[in-house]
C-alpha cells in the first residue's frame, strides 16, 4: 500500500478499534445499566484502545517514510556498475537524479543510459518490497494492539486517566514544535553556512566589498572565481531599509497620534482597519506595483529634473516598502500611546498645556521606549522583506549610498542564488545559506531588543 | 541677584502674547496627523486604482469571428473518423483557409503567415476539441469565434500605439488594415476571458491562465490548515491551560514570540535545507510547501487561540472542574467551544497570510513554469503569488495585464477570508 493508503486504513482501524474498546467495556458490566460500575465513560476505554491502536503505528509510518527513500538510493547506489560509482561525486549525483526522475516518470525510459534503468528498476522493486513490509508490520502492530488492550478492559481500569496523560503529552508535544522550528531553523542553516566558510574565509565575506557569484563550472573558464564580499549586499539592505523607514516611521507615528489623541471614535472605526488593509496586501502586489509604476514615474521625474535615475533605483524599492509598513509602526505606536495613563494626560491639561503640547511632552515621552521597540520590530521586518525588493531592486552589487542608483540586498541575493543552479555543494548554493544566517541572526537580535523593551514599558505601567 | 518677579498682568500678557502661537502649533499637528493617515490611505486606494485598471482588461479577451469550413480533405481524407485520426490532423491549415476565404487577396506565403498570426496558435487546438467532440462538423461550414493573438488583443485594448513605426510594433501595417476590416465587419469582439480562468501557465499571453496557480494554493492551503490548525490549538492549550510557569515554557513562548517576526523566506531555507535536502522530499510540491506554511502560520494561530481562551473567564472552569470535571473535560467541553470563535478568526487571519505568502515557496522551488494542473499535494505546481511574480518577469506587455488580472483573484479571495474572520467575530463576539 502506499503511505497514503495506509493512512487510511489505520484510520479506519482505529475507528474500529473505538468501538471495540466502548462496546467491549459495556458489555463487562452488563450494558448501560451498569455503566455506574466502571472507572471511566465508555468512550474513555474507546478512545485508549484508538490511540494504542494508532499512535504507535503512526509514529513507525512516519519514521519509516521519512528514511525509506534515503536508505534504499543508498542501496541502488552500492549496485551500480562500478564505472558509474567511481564518478566523481556531482557527476553520481546527477546520475541519481536521473534515477529519481526515472522513477517519478518525469522522463521517458528511452532517453536515459541502461545503468539509470536498472538503477530504477530495482528502486521500484525496492521500494515495492518496503511498503510491503510496512504495510505488514503496520497492520499486526494496529490489530496485535486492539486484541491486547481489549483483554486489559477491566471495569477498575483507570482509563481516563490513561487518556488524559497520554493528551497532556500530546499537547506538550505540539507546544514543542515552535522549539523545534527555532533548533531547525539554526541547526541546518548554520550547518550549511559552516560548509560555505570552508570555501570562503568568514572575513572575506563578511567585509569583502565584491560580490559576484558567478562560479565558473569549468576551471578553465574565464571569471572561474567568484566572490563573496557581502558588504555590498548588507550595505543595500541598510539602505532601502532607511528609504522605508523614512517613509513609516513619520506617516505612521503620526497617524497612530491622531488615531490615539484627535480622532473621533467614528472615523477612527473606518481609519483604522483601512490602514490595517496596507499591511494585509501581499508584498508580491506591493513589488508589482513598485517595478510597474513607482519605479518608472521616478525614473521620469528624474529626467524631468536633469537625475540619473536607474530603473531599479533603491528609492523605487523603498518607498514602497516604507508603505507596507506605516501599519506595523502604527499599530503598534497605537498600542503604546493608549497604554499611557490618563493620569498622566490629565496632569499635563492641569497645568495649562495644549493638546499638542501634552502629546509631544508629556506622551510620547512616556510611551518612547515602546515606540522605539515597535520601530525596531518594523525595521527588522524591513530588512527580510523579500518580494518588493526581488521585484524593484536590481542584482547589481553595487556600493553606494546613492539612493538613485540600483543597489541589491541580502534577500534579494538569496532569491537570486537559489533559482540559479541546483547543485548542492557549490559556493554559489552554500552562499545563500550564509546569507540566510545573518539574515536570520539580524533580525533574532532586533527581535530580541524590541520585544524586551516593548515588555518592559508594559509592565511599567500595568 | 533674583530677577524682579513678574505681576500677574505681565504674566497673562506674556501667555495671552504666546497663546496665537501655541494654537497654531495645535492647529499644525493636528494637520500632520490628518495629513498622514490622509496620504497612507491615498497611497492605498492609489495601488489599488492602477491594480484594477490595468487588471481589469485580464478578463476580457479578443476574438475573431470566422467562417470554418471543416473540410474533410484536410481533417479526415481517408473517412475513418477514428479518434486519434482527427487529432492528429492539421488544424491550423483549415484556419489558414478560413482566413483566405476571408481575406481572398492575400497572396504568397510571408502574406500567408502574417494573416494566420492574427489568430492565437492555441485556436486549432480548440477547433480539434469541437470536431473531437462531434466529428458529423466534418463537411458543414460553421461559424467560429477563435481566440486573437496576443498583438491583436493588445491593439483591440488600446495598448499598441498606431502612431509607431512598423518596425517598432508588434503588428505590421498590413496587419492593422486586417484588423480594421475584422472590426469594421464587426468579426472582431472583446468577450468573457475564459481562458484566464480555466488554463494553466503559457508562454503566451492569451493562453496563460490562473487556475494551475488556483488549484495549487488550495491544495496547499489546505493542507496548511489539517496542519497548523490542531496543533496551534493544542499549542495554546497547553501554554494557556496546563503549563506551569517555569524555564521550559518560558523558552517556548519567547520562542513563539520570535518566530513571529522572523522574515518568512528564512522559513524556506529551513524548508530547502530539511525537507528537501535532508529527508528527500519532491522540490516544487505542494506538500513541502504546506509543511513551510504551518511553520511559518503557528506563531500567528497559537498567539491569537491564547488570547481567545485569556478570554473565557475562570468563572467558567471552575464551575467545570466544582462539577467533577477532569481538566482535560473542562477544556474540551467548556473552554474550547467558547474559545472557538476567537481562534477561528485567527486561524483566518493566519491563513490569508499563508495565501499572500511567497518568498518562502520561492526557496523550495514553487517557482517552475508548470503548465500542467496539478492533481495531487506531490505534484509540482505554483501558488497565486508566486504566479504573480513568475509573471510580472515576463517581457511580454499582454502579461502585465494578465499579472494584474491574478492580483485582483487574489485580492478577491484575500477579501472574502478577511470579510470571513471579521464576520465570525462580530457573530460570535461575547462580552461577559
Amino acid at each position: 500500500m502506499t503511505p497514503a493508503a495506509l493512512l487510511l486504513a489505520l484510520a479506519l482501524l482505529s475507528v474500529g478499534a473505538f468501538w471495540i474498546g466502548k462496546s467491549r467495556s459495556l458489555a463487562l458490566v452488563g450494558g448501560t445499566r451498569g455503566v455506574r460500575n466502571l472507572h471511566s465513560l465508555p468512550s474513555h476505554y474507546g478512545v485508549m484502545t484508538a490511540m494504542w491502536c494508532a499512535l504507535p503505528a503512526l509514529l513507525v509510518i512516519f519514521a519509516w517514510v521519512a528514511f525509506q527513500d534515503a536508505i534504499i538510493l543508498r542501496l541502488v547506489t552500492d549496485h551500480l556498475p562500478a564505472g558509474v560509482r567511481s564518478l566523481p561525486a556531482n557527476e553520481l549525483s546527477l546520475v541519481i537524479n536521473d534515477v529519481r526522475n526515472l522513477v517519478a516518470g518525469n522522463v521517458p525510459a528511452a532517453n536515459v543510459s541502461e545503468a539509470v534503468r536498472g538503477a530504477a528498476s530495482e528502486y521500484l522493486q525496492l521500494r515495492g518490497i518496503s511498503r510491503m513490509a510496512l504495510t505488514v508490520l503496520v497492520m499486526v502492530m494496529a490489530v496485535g494492539a486492539i486484541i491486547f488492550v481489549r483483554a486489559r478492559i477491566t471495569p477498575e481500569l483507570r482509563a481516563r486517566n490513561r487518556v488524559e496523560v497520554v493528551v497532556e503529552w500530546l499537547l506538550i508535544g505540539c507546544s514543542t514544535i515552535a522549539v523545534f522550528t527555532t533548533i531547525g531553523i539554526v541547526a541546518s542553516v548554520a550547518f550549511e553556512a559552516v560548509r560555505f566558510f570552508q570555501h570562503i574565509n568568514v572575513f572575506s565575506f563578511l567585509f569583502g566589498t565584491s560580490w559576484s557569484p558567478q562560479m565558473a563550472i569549468r576551471a578553465d573558464q574565464v571569471g572561474s572565481s567568484g566572490s563573496f564580499g557581502a558588504v555590498p549586499l548588507f550595505a543595500g539592505t541598510a539602505l532601502i531599509s532607511f528609504i522605508a523607514m523614512v517613509i513609516a516611521v513619520p506617516i505612521g507615528l503620526y497617524s497612530a497620534i491622531y488615531l490615539a489623541e484627535y480622532a473621533q471614535p467614528k472615523f477612527r472605526t473606518w481609519a483604522k482597519p483601512l490602514l490595517e488593509v496596507l499591511a494585509g496586501v501581499p508584498t508580491v502586489v506591493y513589488g508589482f506595483f513598485a517595478a510597474l509604476t513607482v519605479g518608472p514615474a521616478l525614473r521620469g521625474w528624474g529626467a524631468h529634473l536633469g537625475l540619473a535615475v536607474a530603473s531599479e533605483s533603491a528609492l523605487a524599492a523603498g518607498l514602497v516598502m516604507g508603505i507596507m509598513i506605516i501599519p506595523f509602526v502604527s499599530s503598534l505606536a497605537d498600542d503604546m500611546i493608549s497604554a499611557v495613563p490618563q493620569a498622566l494626560r490629565d496632569g499635563a491639561y492641569a497645568l495649562g498645556a495644549t493638546r499638542s503640547e501634552t502629546v509631544k511632552q508629556v506622551v510620547l515621552r512616556a510611551a518612547l521606549p515602546g515606540i522605539v521597540g515597535g520601530v525596531l520590530l518594523a525595521v527588522s521586518r524591513a530588512i527580510g522583506e523579500t518580494m518588493i525588493v526581488a521585484m524593484a531592486a536590481g542584482l547589481a552589487a553595487n556600493l553606494t549610498a546613492n539612493p538613485l542608483k540600483a543597489v541589491t540586498t541580502v534577500t534579494v541575493q538569496i532569491v537570486n542564488l537559489v533559482q540559479g543552479d541546483q547543485e548542492f555543494d557549490s559556493p554559489k548554493t552554500l552562499a545563500l545559506f550564509a546569507l540566510g544566517l545573518v539574515l536570520f541572526l539580524v533580525t533574532l537580535a532586533l527581535n530580541v531588543l524590541a520585544l524586551h523593551v516593548v515588555r518592559k514599558f508594559r509592565e511599567q505601567y500595568e | 541677584m533674583n530677577k524682579p518677579r513678574k505681576t500677574a498682568q505681565e504674566t497673562q500678557a506674556i501667555v495671552a502674547q504666546s497663546l496665537r502661537r501655541r494654537y497654531w502649533a495645535e492647529r499644525r499637528f493636528r494637520a500632520y496627523g490628518l495629513t498622514a493617515i490622509v496620504a497612507a490611505l491615498t497611497f492605498l486606494v492609489y495601488l489599488f486604482f492602477v491594480i484594477f485598471s490595468n487588471g481589469m482588461g485580464a478578463f476580457r479577451q479578443t476574438q475573431v469571428r470566422v467562417d470554418v469550413f471543416y473540410d474533410p480533405a484536410f481533417i479526415d481524407p481517408a473517412g475513418t473518423r477514428r479518434t486519434e485520426d482527427l487529432q492528429a490532423a492539421d488544424y491550423q491549415a483549415l484556419i489558414r483557409a478560413s482566413l483566405k476565404k476571408k481575406f481572398p487577396d492575400v497572396e504568397g506565403r510571408a502574406a500567408t503567415r502574417e494573416l494566420t498570426k492574427l489568430v492565437s496558435s492555441s485556436a486549432a487546438f480548440s477547433l480539434q476539441k469541437q470536431v473531437v467532440a462531434d466529428p458529423t462538423l466534418i463537411g458543414k461550414t460553421d461559424t467560429e469565434w477563435l481566440l486573437a493573438s496576443d498583438a491583436v488583443d493588445l491593439l483591440t485594448k488600446g495598448h499598441i500605439d498606431r502612431a509607431l513605426p512598423e518596425a517598432e510594433r508588434p503588428l505590421s501595417d498590413q496587419q492593422l488594415a486586417w484588423v480594421d476590416k475584422l472590426r469594421g465587419e464587426g468579426a472582431l469582439a472583446l468577450k468573457f476571458n475564459k481562458t484566464f480562468l480555466s488554463n494553466g501557465d503559457s508562454r503566451e499571453p492569451e493562453n496563460a491562465g490562473i487556475l494551475g496557480a488556483v488549484v495549487g494554493s488550495f491544495l496547499t492551503l489546505l493542507l496548511t490548515l489539517l496542519w497548523s490548525f490542531p496543533i496551534g490549538v493544542a499549542s495554546a492549550v497547553y501554554l494557556e491551560e496546563f503549563a506551569r510557569k517555569n524555564r521550559w515554557t518560558d523558552i517556548i513562548e519567547v520562542n513563539i514570540n520570535n518566530l513571529a517576526a522572523v522574515p518568512s523566506i528564512v522559513f524556506g531555507l529551513l524548508g530547502l535545507a530539511v525537507f528537501i535536502g535532508f529527508f528527500g522530499l519532491p522540490r516544487s510540491a505542494p506538500l513541502v510547501g504546506a509543511m513551510v506554511l504551518t511553520l511559518l502560520t503557528l506563531p500567528t494561530i497559537i498567539i491569537a487561540s491564547r488570547a481567545a481562551l485569556k478570554a473565557v473567564p475562570p468563572s467558567i472552569r471552575e464551575a467545570a472542574l466544582g462539577m467533577g470535571a477532569s481538566k482535560i473535560q473542562m477544556v474540551t467541553h467548556h473552554v474550547l467551544p467558547l474559545a472557538m470563535p476567537g481562534m477561528l478568526t485567527g486561524t483566518i487571519i493566519g491563513m490569508a497570510r499563508a495565501l499572500g505568502e511567497s518568498a518562502p515557496l520561492l526557496m523550495i522551488g514553487m517557482v517552475a513554469f508548470i503548465v500542467d494542473i496539478p492533481k495531487g499535494v506531490t505534484d509540482a505546481s505554483t501558488v497565486l503569488p508566486v504566479q504573480i511574480y513568475l509573471w510580472s518577469d515576463s517581457p511580454e506587455r499582454g502579461f502585465v495585464e494578465k499579472t494584474s488580472g491574478a492580483i485582483i483573484v487574489l485580492l478577491a479571495f484575500l477579501v472574502v477570508m478577511n470579510t470571513t474572520a471579521v464576520i465570525l467575530r462580530k457573530r460570535f463576539e461575547r462580552r461577559w
